[in-house]
């Protein structure tokens, strides 16, 4: 019954956040609002899938960044060497990089700690390097050029910039509650088990491999619909995308919003974004500026905005408690 | 085959510090690359001011190990027991503070020292080969400074130290030795060796902010080749990566960097602790 009560807990924030999501562009016409908005839920996507392997199971990814750019890429390509329709475009995307994570978690999962941390980061740039090289299919450094259609579908026309809003809300909020239903579920439980204690888990007789391969798979599903909403919002595809400082910029958001609340990335990703907007407008020495930013938040709070203010919640309580 | 050598041996010296610290301090020092873009920045202002090639080399390995300890004792240390992504958040950080720094001081554009007047000298021509005079010099010097190093790691009252440091830190500490103090120097060592090999590379590398980066994943494949903290393992997988990439760029010109990271994903599937480590450290 508890699990149940929970999860009409989760839909509720859920239809919350979509309700607040819905009025914003009733309240304002500036794009760059609603723009941050679609690159929010792209990135909160893709961070939160992130968060899956790191804070949930933890393993530390270094090569996330393949899947988001694998996602960007099918998707972009079905959409222009095929006629297939968006959503059969997305699941394509979806299938290839769980097919993927599939192969690669398959190898991965195997290795502990920083050498499982390496072998991603190998991956990652051996899948970079493939799609700088195969120009012909991915046109190399330059990116996929030529714009994405975007032909409507279900009387959804994605090439109207309102509705692009409503359908990045809708599908970052949707894969979120997925996320967070998975996470609740005796496998979220099994899965931070392996991360606790991987031999107590054994002795359990739970295929650990199995676990934390099923937890890479979704992840890497995750986000590619994060490189999905990316591709279709600037209408192309990047191998930047796939490169590491995109995973750097996941492990970033994670680490700024939190690890242990399962809203911290998607935080940290509206922070993240929020700082390079602010700083990029403001100073050209962008690094300086971050680092600086980043420094403070890693020697000032050690740990997540959303992990240090529920500490900080709960110390309150607990001195409110007593006195 | 000169290239693959000297690529090399540049690399050695920087995966070397990086595994040395590594193996010491359990850390993974993301801003390694940017101890050798320091080195090689800093051994240009000292060429220009001096002159002298050997005088900049020096000062390059001097100045970045006094960075490296600085970095420790100021920033590193403050981390040891938070999370292993803090220490990743912190090395970052320093990476992007760095590049913009020498953004500031030296400039964006690319900038190049040139072969000092000592190596105008006519080539050496081994097996049929064309060697230049300062191909041999460098590769000399690395081996000397492997040699060193293994000297010092071997014999010396803190070479021995360092060995046991990396092997129990608690007990070391407990039998009255100052383990923080190891701590700040073998970062300072690694410094050392990353600001020579930056130096030595000055006079065959243009110099750009962000140059840290291709070599610090490129010396990050060594050691993960080798067996992370394994000093001899970044040296044969220094040889290996500087020969894949010199016999690459004949074959695969395109395909260079794909071909060093399916050589380590091969390893690491094949061998999970690299080449020459050890069981992994819990």
């Amino acid at each position: 019954m508890k699990s149940q009560s929970t999860l009409r807990h989760d839909i509720g924030w859920a239809l919350a956040a979509l309700l607040v999501l819905s009025l914003l562009p009733l309240l304002t016409q500036s794009r760059v609002t609603l723009d941050f908005v679609i690159r929010l839920a792209a990135f909160g996507i893709f961070a939160s899938s992130l968060n899956i392997l790191v804070g949930y199971g933890g393993m530390v990814s270094f090569g996330h960044a393949m899947f988001f750019g694998s996602g960007a890429y099918v998707f972009g390509l079905l959409m222009q060497k095929t006629q297939v329709s968006i959503p059969v475009a997305m699941l394509g995307a979806i299938a290839f990089s769980g097919l993927l994570g599939l192969l690669i978690g398959a190898i991965c999962v195997r290795l502990k700690e920083i050498y499982f941390s390496f072998l991603t980061l190998a991956f990652q740039m051996l899948i970079h390097s493939v799609i700088l090289t195969w120009t012909s299919l991915t046109g190399g450094d330059q990116g996929l050029m030529g714009g994405i259609p975007r032909p409507p579908f279900l009387g959804i026309n994605l090439s109207d910039h309102t509705t692009l809003y409503w359908f990045s809300c809708t599908l970052g909020v949707l894969c979120l509650l997925v996320m967070r239903v998975i996470l609740q579920s005796p496998f979220g439980a099994t899965l931070r088990m392996v991360r606790d204690s991987s031999e107590r888990a054994v002795f359990l007789g739970i295929d650990v491999w199995r676990i934390k391969l099923y937890a890479f798979i979704l992840s890497s599903c995750m986000a590619s619909i994060g490189g999905v909403l990316m591709a279709l919002f600037v209408s192309g595809a990047f191998p930047d995308f796939g490169y590491w400082t995109m995973s750097g910029d996941a492990i970033f958001m994670i680490m700024m919003g939190g690890l242990h609340v399962f809203i911290g990335p998607v935080v940290g990703a509206a922070l993240l974004l929020l700082f390079n907007d602010i700083i990029t407008r403001t100073t050209e020495y962008h690094g300086l500026a971050l680092g600086l930013v980043v420094l403070l938040f890693a020697l000032g709070f050690k740990r997540g905005i959303t992990d240090f203010s529920l500490e900080l919640l709960q110390k309150i309580n607990r001195k409110g408690g007593k006195t | 085959m000169g290239t693959g050598l000297i690529v090399g041996s540049l690399l050695f010296l920087v995966a070397a510090g990086l595994t040395l610290i590594f193996g010491v301090l359990g850390v993974v020092n993301f801003a390694h690359g940017s101890f050798y873009m320091l080195g090689a920045y800093l051994a240009l202002t000292a060429y220009r001011l001096t002159g002298n090639f050997a005088v900049a080399v020096m000062a390059a390995g001097i100045g970045v190990g006094l960075f490296g300890f600085l970095f420790e004792r100021f920033l590193m240390r403050r981390v040891y027991k938070a999370d292993v992504l803090m220490q990743l958040l912190v090395c970052y950080a320093l990476v992007l503070i760095m590049d913009d720094i020498v953004k500031i001081v030296w400039g964006a554009e690319f900038l190049s020292m040139g072969m000092p007047e000592t190596f105008h000298a006519p080539p050496f021509f081994i097996a049929g080969g064309v060697v230049p005079v300062f191909y041999v010099y460098l590769i000399a010097a690395a081996m000397l400074i492997a040699l060193a190093l293994w000297g010092i790691l071997t014999f010396s009252r803190i070479g021995k130290i360092i060995r046991a440091a990396a092997q129990n830190p608690t007990m070391t500490s407990a039998l009255g030795i100052n383990t923080s103090l190891i701590y700040a120097s073998v970062f300072a060592f690694g410094g050392v060796l990353a600001g020579l090999a930056g130096g030595l590379a000055a006079p065959v590398r243009s110099m750009s902010p962000g140059m840290g980066f291709s070599i610090l994943i490129e010396s990050f494949i060594v050691t993960v080749i080798g067996g992370m903290g394994s000093v001899s393992g970044a040296l044969v997988g220094a040889l290996l990566i500087g020969l894949i990439r010199s016999f690459g760029t004949i074959g695969f010109p395109l395909f260079v960097e794909g071909l060093m990271f399916l050589a380590m994903v091969l390893i690491l599937i094949l061998r999970p602790n690299g080449l020459l480590g050890k069981e992994s450290r819990a």
